[in-house]
C-alpha cells in the first residue's frame, strides 16, 4: 500500500483514503463544439501510459476531499513531486522518460 | 511408541513434556519442542507422502520452510483442518492429528504410483501435446469431461476442509523504525545493536524459536561463551528492552513499495487450546523506517538419479534434527556433497553414534579445515565422486557410486546426505524490487542496489560463516538506527572460536546425469521436474527462463522453488550455452511460504465481509416477514409474501393492490446530494443534459446525467428547492459515483462555479406512497400544504410538516401511478412510515418491495439505469431524448452525441417486446435475432433487457435493445434459447396508460 503526500492535508495518509483520477493536464476544451472529432476522441481516449515518470490526478476521498496532481515513476511507483491542482507541472523527468 | 531414532540432546525439545500424535492414524509420541517432521523421523517414519505427478514416495528432505516433499494435513476438530502444511513447520502438540496427501487407498500401497510407470509418456509439457481430442461432443469435450477431471483427480495436494474456519483471525496494522527479518545470528545482532539506539524495534522469525543455525551450533563460541548461552543472553537482553519486539513464528511473507511489510503471525495449537478465545493467526501491516533482511541462505539439494528416494536429506538438515531435537535419521548414513559444511554433519552425526560409511566429494580434491577433522575423526573421504543409483523404494537401502580412491562400489545405507552448497534467501530483497548480482566466484545470486530503505545482512547477503554474520549484522543494525534517526551505538566486536569457514558449493547437473534421457534425477521435488525435463523444454524451443519455468513447471510449486530454482537455472543455462546471468532468474513473488486465507480474509467473513446498509424501515419490513434483496451494500425489502403466499404471488398481489389503490414503498435507498450556492442551477445545467436555468422553485425535473462520453450514466429526480438549493437524487448504487463525478468537474474544470455539494443520502427516509388513492392516504397526515393536483402537480416539491415531523415532500411517481415521496429526517422514518401504515391500511393498501416496483415501472418503460443501459447506450438509443436541454450551448457530454458512432444509424434503440405465448416470460440477458435459427456466430440485433409476468397486463412483458429498434414496431423477431427459438413481437416500451393520465390525477 503505497503512502501519499497530500498537498492540502501536508501529510502522507495511507493509499486507502485516496482515489487515482486517471493522467492529469487534460483540461476539457472551453468550447467542445469547436473541437473537431479526432481531437475530441483523443481528449475522450487517449492517454499516454507512460513507462516512467507520469503526472496524475489523486483525491484524496476520504480526507479532505480535494483533487491535486503528482509525479509517479510508474517504474519505482515512488512519487517525485505533488502539487495542487492547477498548479503547472514541475519540471521532473521528461514525459516517457525514467527518472 | 518406541522413538527408537531419538539420542541424547535436542536443544529445542521438553523431555519432560511427552506428547502423543497420530500421522495417518497411526499413533506416535514425541515431546513438546518437536515439529512434525522431527518426531516422525525420531519414530522412524521416513515415508511421508507421495510426489505430484509421478506418485513416487517421498520422505523428509530438509528442516525448515523450504520443504517440498513432507506436506501433510493436519486436523483439529470440525473445520479446523489446514492441508499442505510442511511437516518441518508443524509444532507438535498433544493431540495433533495428522494425515499424508496425494495417495489413494495408502501411502504405502499408492495406486497413482502407476504413473511412475508412465513417466516418458507424461514429461514436460505433456498436457500441451496430448489429450487434445476428440470433440465428440463438442470443442474441446474431451479434454473438459475427461482428460482434466482424470488429472486433477490423479495429480495434487491436499484436500480443502469443507466445514466452515471456526477460528478467529485478527489485522492489525503497525509501524516500526527498524524492522528486522530473521533472528538467527545476523539478525539478532542487527537487532541487539538498534535496539541499543533506542529505535523502535521489531524482529521477526518464522520458527517457534528464535536463533536459526545458533539452534545447532554446538562447538564454536562467540564472545568466549558456548554460541546456545550467547543466544539465550541476546535474546534475554533483547526482551528486557520496551522498544524491541520479538515476534517468533511470524513469517515475513511479502515486501511492498515504501517499505511496507506483511507479517503473518501464528499462534501455536497448545496456545489456543488453553485460550480459545485467542486468535489463530495475526496479519500485520507493517510500515517500517528502515528495514534489515537477515533471512539467511538454504542448502541446495543435488541433482542426481533417484535423489528423491525417502532418506535421501539435505546434510544440515540432518545436523539440525540431531541438535536441535535429538533425533538421529538413520544408523548407517553415506555422505554426498560438493560443499565443506556437509563434513561437519557427518563429524557430528558419527559423535552421535551414526555409522558414516563414506563422504563422498563431487569436487576434484577435499582439502581445508572441515575435510581435515572429518578424516581425523576416522571417516573415510573419496573425491570426484559421481552418483549413479539410489537403491530401495520405500526408503534408501543403498547407494551405487564412483568416487577416487576405490572406484565404482555399492555402499549399504539407510540415509543419503546431500549438500550443493548454499542459496542465499533474497527473496525478500527480490520483492522490494531490489537487483540481484551474480556472484562468480561464490556462484550465487546476491543483493545489489537496493531499491527502498533495507540492507541485507549475513547468509541472505552471500556473507557465509558465524563471525562474518554477526559482524555484519551488528554493522546494519547500526546503519538502520542511524537511517532511522536515532543514535547508532559503536561498533560491537564478537569474536567467535571453533567455527572454521566452510566453502565450496556446485549448481545444477553433474556431467553423465546430463542428456541422459532415463535417469529420474529430479530438480524440482514437489512438482516432479527432472534434469531431463529442463532440457526437453530447452530443446524444444523455450529460451526465456520463466518459459522453461512454465513449460516445466519447475519452481511454481507451493515451495516456489526454494531447493529448485538455481539448479533448473543453471541446466537451462548448459543446455543453451549461456552463461547463468544471461540466463537470469525468475522473479520472486509473494509469499515467501503460503498463507492461509483465513488471514487474508481477517475479520471481513458473515456479517463483516461487508458493510450491510440498512434503511430506518429495515426492521418493520423484516417484522413483517420481507424478503430481502441486496442492492450495493443496501439490503433492499424485495417482496412481502403473506404465508403461504409464492413470491410470485406476492408481487402480483402487491402490483395489483398498487394499481387498484394503493403501495406503500421504501425508497430511503436513493442517493441524494444537496447542491447550493449561487451558481447551484448553472452548474447543474453543465452537469445534466435538461435546462435547470429555467425550473421554479417548487418544481422537479428528471434529471439525466450523461458521461462525457455522451453515455447515461445515472438519472433521479432534481427538485429546486429555492433559487440557490436544489435537491439532487440519485440511483441507489450511483450516489458517491455521481457526487465523485460532481466534484471532479467542480474542483478542476468548473472552478469559474460558486457551488457546495454534500452527501445527504443518510439524512433523509424516503416513503413512496404510490396509487389512485395516494392523495387521500396522506392527506390526514399533513400541515401547511395544499395537495389538490392544481396547486400541487406532478413533478413539484414543498416543505411541509408531516406527523408534526418536518418534509420535504415530492409529488413524482416510478410507477405511473399519482404518487408521492416523503422526505423525512432518517430517525423519523419507522415512526412516520407507521403513521401512514395505518392511513393506507384504511383504504386497503399494502407494502411493495423493490420487485413489484420493477415490474409497475417496466409497464410504464421506465428504464433502470444499469438495466437498461451498460455505458454505452444513449439518451437517443432510450427515446430520452426529448429530456436534453436543446438550447444549451454546452453541457458533459454534448459534444459527444455528435460523434459518428453516436449517431450512427444502425444503434440499438430501447423497445418492447411480446411473447406470441403471453405466458412465457424471456430471459432477461437472452439473444434477440431476426431469425429463428440464426447461423452460427452471427451478431444477435440486441438483447432483453428486463423481463416479467405484468399483472396489470395478464401477460408478460420484456424490454429490449434492439438494432433500429423503433422501426420495427409490429416485426416478429426471435429469441433463440436452449429449448428452441420464442417468437415475439416488437413494440413500444410503454405498455401501460401511455397518456399519463393516471399519475397527473
Amino acid at each position: 500500500m503505497l503512502l501519499i503526500p497530500c498537498p492540502y492535508c501536508g501529510m502522507e495518509r495511507p493509499e486507502l483514503e485516496f482515489r487515482n483520477g486517471g493522467e492529469a493536464h487534460i483540461s476539457r476544451p472551453l468550447d467542445p463544439s469547436a473541437v473537431s472529432d479526432a481531437d475530441w476522441a483523443e481528449y475522450l481516449y487517449f492517454r499516454s501510459n507512460p513507462k516512467g515518470v507520469m503526472a496524475e490526478r489523486w483525491r484524496h476521498v476520504s480526507g479532505c476531499g480535494r483533487f491535486f496532481n503528482v509525479l509517479r515513476d510508474t517504474v519505482s511507483d515512488k512519487f517525485l513531486a505533488v502539487y495542487r491542482a492547477g498548479e503547472p507541472r514541475p519540471p521532473i523527468g521528461a514525459e516517457g522518460s525514467s527518472a | 511408541m518406541t522413538q527408537a531414532f531419538r539420542v541424547a540432546g535436542g536443544a529445542m525439545l521438553d523431555r519432560a513434556r511427552p506428547v502423543s500424535f497420530t500421522f495417518d492414524g497411526v499413533a506416535y509420541g514425541g515431546y513438546e519442542g518437536d515439529t512434525l517432521a522431527s518426531a516422525l523421523l525420531a519414530n522412524g517414519v521416513r515415508l511421508v507422502g507421495r510426489s505430484y505427478k509421478y506418485h513416487r514416495p517421498r520422505g523428509i528432505v530438509s528442516a525448515g520452510a523450504e520443504e517440498p516433499n513432507a506436506l501433510v494435513g493436519v486436523a483439529r476438530g470440525p473445520g479446523r483442518f489446514t492441508p499442505n502444511l510442511r511437516a518441518t513447520q508443524v509444532g507438535l502438540f498433544d493431540g495433533l492429528v495428522a494425515m499424508s496427501q496425494n495417495r489413494w487407498p495408502s501411502l504405502a500401497f499408492d495406486v497413482g504410483a502407476v504413473n511412475d510407470l508412465a513417466a516418458p509418456l507424461i514429461g514436460a509439457g505433456f498436457y500441451y501435446k496430448t489429450f487434445m481430442g476428440p470433440d465428440w461432443f463438442g470443442k474441446n469435450w474431451a479434454w473438459r469431461r475427461v482428460y482434466e477431471p482424470a488429472i486433477r483427480l490423479a495429480a495434487g495436494l491436499g484436500a480443502a476442509p469443507s466445514e466452515p474456519d471456526p477460528d478467529r483471525y485478527v489485522r492489525y496494522f503497525d509501524h516500526c523504525d527498524v524492522m528486522i527479518v530473521g533472528a538467527g545470528p545476523a539478525g539478532l545482532a542487527a537487532a541487539l545493536a538498534a535496539g541499543a539506539s533506542g529505535a523502535r524495534v521489531v524482529v521477526c522469525d518464522e520458527n517457534p524459536a528464535p536463533g536459526g543455525s545458533l539452534l545447532a551450533e554446538t562447538h564454536a563460541q562467540i564472545a568466549g561463551e558456548r554460541a546456545w548461552v550467547w543466544l539465550a543472553e541476546a535474546l534475554a537482553a533483547l526482551r528486557t528492552r520496551p522498544n524491541v519486539r520479538l515476534m517468533p513464528r511470524t513469517q515475513v511473507f511479502g515486501y511492498y513499495a515504501q517499505n511496507f511489510v506483511a507479517l503473518c503471525e501464528g499462534v501455536s495449537e497448545p496456545e489456543l487450546i488453553a485460550d480459545p478465545d485467542l486468535p489463530r493467526e495475526r496479519l500485520w501491516q507493517m510500515r517500517a523506517r528502515e528495514v534489515v533482511l537477515a533471512t539467511g541462505a538454504i542448502e541446495r539439494p543435488l541433482v542426481f538419479a533417484d535423489n528423491d528416494r525417502p532418506g535421501v536429506m539435505l546434510a544440515d538438515a540432518a545436523r539440525r534434527y540431531l541438535h536441535q531435537y535429538g533425533v538421529k535419521v538413520g544408523e548407517r548414513a553415506v555422505v554426498v556433497t560438493a560443499h565443506d559444511g556437509a563434513y561437519r554433519a557427518a563429524i557430528d552425526l558419527k559423535e552421535a553414534g551414526v555409522k558414516v560409511e563414506l563422504i563422498a566429494d563431487l569436487r576434484d580434491e577435499a582439502s581445508g579445515p572441515w575435510p581435515g577433522t572429518a578424516r581425523a575423526a576416522g571417516i573415510r573421504v573419496a573425491t570426484k565422486a559421481a552418483m549413479h543409483e539410489v537403491r530401495g523404494r520405500r526408503r534408501v537401502e543403498a547407494v551405487r557410486l564412483a568416487a577416487h580412491p576405490g572406484g565404482m562400489r555399492t555402499i549399504s545405507c539407510d540415509a543419503l546426505l546431500m549438500s550443493g552448497g548454499w542459496t542465499p534467501s533474497v527473496h525478500l530483497f527480490s520483492q522490494s524490487r531490489g537487483k540481484l548480482v551474480f556472484d562468480e566466484a561464490l556462484q550465487v545470486f546476491k543483493p545489489g542496489a537496493s531499491a527502498q530503505r533495507e540492507r541485507s545482512a549475513g547468509a541472505c547477503n552471500a556473507t557465509f560463516g558465524l563471525a562474518k554474520a554477526l559482524a555484519e549484522g551488528d554493522a546494519a543494525g547500526r546503519a538502520a538506527a542511524s537511517a532511522a534517526g536515532f543514535a547508532a551505538p559503536d561498533a560491537r566486536p564478537y569474536a567467535v572460536d571453533g567455527a572454521p569457514q566452510a566453502d565450496g558449493g556446485m549448481l545444477g547437473a553433474p556431467l553423465h546425469i546430463l542428456g541422459d534421457r532415463h535417469a529420474k534425477a529430479f530438480v524440482d521435488f514437489q512438482n516432479d521436474v527432472c534434469v531431463k525435463d529442463v532440457e526437453l523444454a530447452v530443446q524444444e524451443g523455450m529460451r526465456s527462463i520463466e518459459h522453461v519455468k512454465r513449460y516445466t513447471t519447475t519452481g511454481m510449486a507451493t515451495d516456489q522453488g526454494k531447493l529448485s530454482n538455481m539448479n533448473a537455472l543453471a541446466i537451462a543455462a548448459v543446455a543453451q550455452e549461456k552463461t547463468i546471468p544471461e540466463v537470469g532468474l525468475t522473479t520472486f513473488r509473494p509469499p515467501y511460504t503460503p498463507v492461509t486465507f483465513g488471514a487474508f480474509a481477517g475479520p471481513a467473513r458473515g456479517d463483516l465481509f461487508d458493510p450491510i446498509r440498512r434503511t430506518p424501515i429495515h426492521d418493520w419490513a423484516a417484522e413483517r416477514g420481507a424478503a430481502f434483496e441486496d442492492v450495493g451494500l443496501w439490503k433492499r425489502a424485495w417482496y412481502f409474501p403473506k404465508p403461504a403466499e409464492s413470491m410470485h404471488e406476492a408481487v402480483a398481489r402487491e402490483c395489483r393492490t398498487t394499481r387498484a389503490a394503493v403501495g406503500l414503498f421504501d425508497a430511503t435507498t436513493l442517493g441524494k446530494i444537496e447542491v447550493v450556492g449561487p451558481d447551484a442551477a448553472a452548474f447543474l445545467e453543465r452537469m445534466y443534459a435538461n435546462a435547470f436555468m429555467k425550473l421554479e422553485p417548487g418544481r422537479c425535473r428528471y434529471g439525466l446525467m450523461l458521461s462525457e462520453a455522451g453515455f447515461l450514466m445515472d438519472d433521479g429526480v432534481i427538485a429546486r428547492l429555492a433559487p440557490d438549493r436544489f435537491h439532487v437524487t440519485t440511483t441507489t448504487g450511483g450516489a458517491p459515483r455521481v457526487l465523485a463525478h460532481m466534484e471532479d468537474y467542480l474542483q478542476t474544470e468548473f472552478t469559474d462555479l460558486k457551488v457546495w455539494l454534500t452527501s445527504t443520502s443518510e439524512q433523509w427516509a424516503v416513503i413512496a406512497v404510490q396509487g389512485p388513492k395516494a392523495r387521500e392516504t396522506i392527506a390526514p397526515l399533513m400541515e401547511g400544504i395544499d395537495l389538490a393536483n392544481a396547486a400541487f402537480p406532478h413533478m413539484s416539491v414543498r416543505d411541509a410538516r408531516v406527523c408534526g415531523v418536518p418534509t420535504r415532500l415530492m409529488r413524482v411517481s416510478f410507477t405511473g401511478e399519482l404518487g408521492y415521496e416523503i422526505n423525512v429526517p432518517a430517525g423519523f422514518g419507522r415512526p412516520v412510515w407507521e403513521a401512514v401504515w395505518r392511513e393506507l391500511e384504511k383504504r386497503g393498501g399494502c407494502a411493495y418491495g423493490t420487485e413489484a416496483m420493477h415490474v409497475m415501472r417496466a409497464e410504464k418503460g421506465y428504464v433502470i439505469v444499469g438495466q437498461e443501459t451498460d455505458g454505452t447506450v444513449t439518451l437517443a438509443d432510450l427515446g430520452l431524448d426529448w429530456a436534453i436541454g436543446k438550447t444549451k450551448k454546452d453541457f458533459v457530454g454534448k459534444r459527444s452525441l455528435s460523434r459518428p458512432d453516436i449517431i450512427a444509424e444502425n444503434r440499438k434503440q430501447l423497445v418492447g417486446l411480446l411473447t406470441e405465448n403471453p405466458n412465457v416470460v424471456l430471459e432477461e440477458g437472452a439473444q434477440v435475432t431476426e431469425g429463428a435459427t440464426p447461423p452460427l456466430a452471427a451478431p444477435a440485433l440486441g438483447h432483453v433487457t428486463s423481463s416479467y409476468r405484468s399483472e396489470t397486463l395478464g401477460r408478460s412483458i420484456a424490454l429490449a435493445l434492439v438494432a433500429t429498434g423503433r422501426s420495427r414496431f409490429g416485426e416478429m423477431l426471435h429469441v433463440p434459447m436452449p429449448k428452441g427459438p420464442i417468437r415475439v413481437s416488437v413494440t413500444s416500451p410503454i405498455f401501460y396508460d401511455k397518456l399519463g393520465t393516471r399519475l397527473n390525477a
